[in-house]
C-alpha cells in the first residue's frame, strides 16, 4: 500500500475517519451542544467533496486493481457527497420534528455514504460486495431510526430481509464468476473473456444471478415489492437519502460490472434488460396512479425512474453507443437525485410530528400557505414528468436519444407513453396545491425549505447548460 | 481429487433450501437462518474453486463474507428483539402495518 493508493480512496477515507471521530465527538456534543454533530457531519462531507473534485481528470487504478478512480467514480462521488449534505440538513429538521434527534444517525449516514463512494470506484467483485454491505447495513438501521413507531421498525426489518436476500444472490453470482474466470477482478475477468479462457456455463449462471441481485438493489420490477413499504415506513429524511443514494449506488455497480465484463453476453442480456425496463416503467407508473399517500406515490415514481435508467442501459453491448449509454444513465441519475431530494424536502416541510399528514390530500392549499414551497414542488413535479426547462426533461431527452441510437425505438416509444401517463399523477399534485383549499401548516423557517429551494434552482439552472453536465458524465468509465 | 460437480451441487441445494425457506417460512429467526444458508452456500462455492484452482483469493473472500454476515445478523437480531418487545410476535406475517 503506497501513498498513491491512499490518495485514490481519499474521499472514502475522509468519510470513514470522520465518522469514527464523530462517534467520539457526539458523546460529548450530545449533552453540551446537540446541534454540533450534524454541522460536523457536513464539514466532513464538504472535505470529501473537495477531495473528490481534486480527483477530476486523474484516472488511476490502485490496490492491485481493486479500486478504479475514473470519471465515472468521481461523478458519482460528487453526486453522493452533495446528496449527503442535503440528507443531513433534512434529517436535522425532520428528526427535530419527530423528537428523535440522535447523533448516531449522522455517523451511520457517513458510513453509508462511504460505502456508496466505494461502490462507484470498485474494480473487483469482492469490493462491490463489501461496498454493498457497507452502504446497506447502516441504511437498515437508519430506516428503523424512528423506533417509537412500529411502521419504522417494520420498514427496517423488511428492508433488512430483502436487502440481505439480494446481497446473498449477488454473492452467489460472484462465486460462480470467480469459478468461471479464476479471478474476481473486473478487468482480469474482461481479459479472460476476450481470450475465451472461461467456463461459459458458470459464467452465464453468475451473470444471471447478478442481474437478479442488482435488480433488487435498484428496485426494478419484478424485484421491487419491498420498495413502497420501506419508503413509506422509514422516516421521510431517511427515505430521501435512500431513494437517491442507494439507487445510484446500485446502478453504479450494475453499470460498471455489466459494461466491463458481460458485453459478450449482450445479445441475451439485452432482451432481459429490455423486458426489465419495460416492466419497470409500466408497473411503476401505473401503480403510482392509484396512490393516495404522497410517500407511496414517490416510491412508485422512483421505481418508474429506475425503469427509465435501465432503458439507457439496454444498449450497453453496442460499442458505438456505450459511452452515451453510461453518460445518459449518469445524467439521469443526477437529474433524478436533485428532483427527488427536493420533492422529499417539500414532503418533510408539510409532515407533522407524528409522521402523519403525508397524503396527497394534505398538500391542498399549499399554494397560498407557502408559495415558495409550492413553486419548488411544481418545478420538481414538472421535472419528474420531463417537461422542458427542467433537468428532468434533458435527462429523458438523452435517455430516449440513446435508446433510439441503440436501435430500441419501441422501447423509446414505451418510455414516452409511460411518461405521458406519469404526467397525470404528477400534475395532480400541482392541481391539489393551487386549486384546492386546505389547512396545510408548514414550517417556513426550516432547513427543508432551504433544501427545496436550492434543489429547485439546480433543477432549473442546470437545465440551461445540460451539455456541460452531460460532457462531465461522458468522461466516464475506463474501458479495457 | 473429487469431481467438481459434487460440492457445486451441494452448494446449489443449500442455496435452494435457503431461497425456499426465505420465501415460505413465517418466523423471522428462521428466515434469518435461511439467509445464512444462502451466504454459506456462496462460501462453499468460493472454497471449492479456491481449492480447485489452488488460488488463495477464494479463501480470503470467505473470511470477509463471514464478517459481513455476522454484522448483518447483529443488526437483524436487534431489530427482531425490538419488534418483539412492542408486538410480542416475530412472525413476518404480523408485519402488516404498511400496505397500499
Amino acid at each position: 500500500m503506497t501513498i498513491i493508493d491512499l490518495f485514490s480512496i481519499l474521499p472514502v477515507l475522509v468519510l470513514v475517519v470522520w465518522a469514527l471521530f464523530l462517534l467520539l465527538a457526539d458523546l460529548w456534543a450530545s449533552r453540551k451542544l446537540p446541534g454540533l454533530t450534524p454541522i460536523l457531519a457536513v464539514v466532513g462531507l464538504v472535505c470529501s467533496l473537495v477531495v473528490s473534485i481534486v480527483q477530476v481528470g486523474k484516472p488511476q487504478s490502485s490496490f492491485g486493481g481493486m479500486i478504479h478512480v475514473d470519471g465515472f467514480s468521481v461523478f458519482l462521488n460528487i453526486l453522493f457527497a452533495i446528496t449527503g449534505i442535503a440528507a443531513v440538513a433534512l434529517a436535522y429538521e425532520s428528526f427535530k420534528n419527530l423528537k428523535i434527534q440522535r447523533g448516531e444517525y449522522y455517523v451511520l449516514l457517513l458510513f453509508s455514504l462511504s460505502g456508496m463512494m466505494l461502490m462507484g470506484a470498485a474494480g473487483d467483485l469482492i469490493v462491490i460486495f463489501l461496498a454493498l454491505e457497507l452502504l446497506s447495513i447502516p441504511l437498515y438501521i437508519m430506516a428503523g431510526m424512528d423506533f417509537n413507531r412500529l411502521e419504522s421498525k417494520e420498514a427496517s426489518l423488511k428492508y433488512l430481509l430483502l436487502g440481505t436476500f439480494a446481497s446473498a444472490i449477488v454473492l452467489f453470482g460472484t462465486a460462480f464468476i470467480y469459478g468461471a474466470a479464476q479471478t474476481t477482478n473486473l478487468y482480469e475477468i474482461a481479459l479472460a473473456v476476450s481470450l475465451a479462457e472461461i467456463n461459459w456455463t458458470l459464467f452465464i449462471i453468475g451473470a444471471a444471478l447478478l442481474v437478479v441481485g442488482f435488480g433488487f438493489k435498484v428496485a426494478a420490477v419484478p424485484f421491487h415489492t419491498w420498495t413502497p413499504d420501506v419508503y413509506h415506513g422509514a422516516p421521510s429524511s431517511v427515505t430521501a437519502f435512500m431513494a437517491v443514494g442507494a439507487k445510484a449506488a446500485g446502478f453504479a455497480a450494475l453499470i460498471r460490472v455489466f459494461s466491463l465484463d458481460f458485453t459478450i453476453l449482450s445479445e441475451n442480456l439485452t432482451a432481459v434488460f429490455w423486458a426489465l425496463a419495460v416492466l419497470t416503467m409500466i408497473v411503476g407508473n401505473f401503480t403510482a396512479l392509484a396512490q393516495k399517500n404522497l410517500k407511496r406515490m414517490l416510491a412508485y415514481s422512483s421505481i418508474a425512474h429506475a425503469g427509465y435508467i435501465l432503458m439507457a442501459f439496454v444498449a450497453f453491448g453496442n460499442e458505438a453507443v456505450r459511452v452515451d449509454s453510461i453518460a445518459s444513465a449518469l445524467f439521469y441519475l443526477a437529474a433524478y437525485a436533485a428532483t427527488s431530494i427536493g420533492a422529499w424536502a417539500v414532503l418533510i416541510a408539510v409532515e407533522r410530528e407524528d409522521a402523519s399528514r403525508n397524503e396527497i390530500e394534505h398538500l391542498a392549499g399549499l399554494g397560498k400557505a407557502a408559495p415558495l414551497l409550492a413553486a419548488a414542488m411544481t418545478v420538481f413535479m414538472l421535472s419528474f414528468t420531463g417537461i422542458p426547462v427542467t433537468l428532468g426533461f434533458w435527462g429523458k431527452f438523452y435517455l430516449f436519444r440513446t435508446a433510439i441510437q441503440g436501435g430500441n425505438i419501441i422501447l423509446a416509444v414505451i418510455g414516452l407513453l409511460t411518461s405521458l401517463v406519469s404526467a397525470y399523477y404528477y400534475l395532480r399534485v400541482v392541481v391539489k396545491m393551487y386549486f384546492q383549499e386546505g389547512d396545510v401548516k408548514v414550517n417556513q423557517k426550516g432547513w427543508s425549505l432551504v433544501v427545496a429551494v436550492v434543489a429547485a434552482l439546480i433543477v432549473l439552472g442546470l437545465a440551461f447548460i445540460p451539455e456541460l453536465l452531460y460532457k462531465f458524465a461522458a468522461s466516464s468509465l475506463i474501458i479495457g | 481429487m473429487y469431481p467438481l460437480i459434487f460440492p457445486l451441487a451441494l452448494a446449489g441445494i443449500l442455496f435452494s433450501i435457503g431461497v425456499v425457506g426465505f420465501l415460505i417460512r413465517k418466523n423471522a429467526i428462521i428466515v434469518f437462518m435461511s439467509l445464512e444458508l444462502m451466504f454459506n452456500a456462496a462460501n462453499l462455492v468460493f472454497i471449492t474453486f479456491a481449492n480447485y484452482f489452488q488460488n488463495v483469493n477464494g479463501q480470503v473472500i470467505v473470511i470477509f463474507i463471514m464478517t459481513t454476515a455476522a454484522a448483518e445478523v447483529a443488526v437483524g437480531l436487534a431489530l427482531i428483539v425490538s419488534i418483539f418487545r412492542s408486538r410480542h410476535s416475530i412472525s413476518v406475517d404480523d408485519l402488516n402495518k404498511l400496505k397500499g
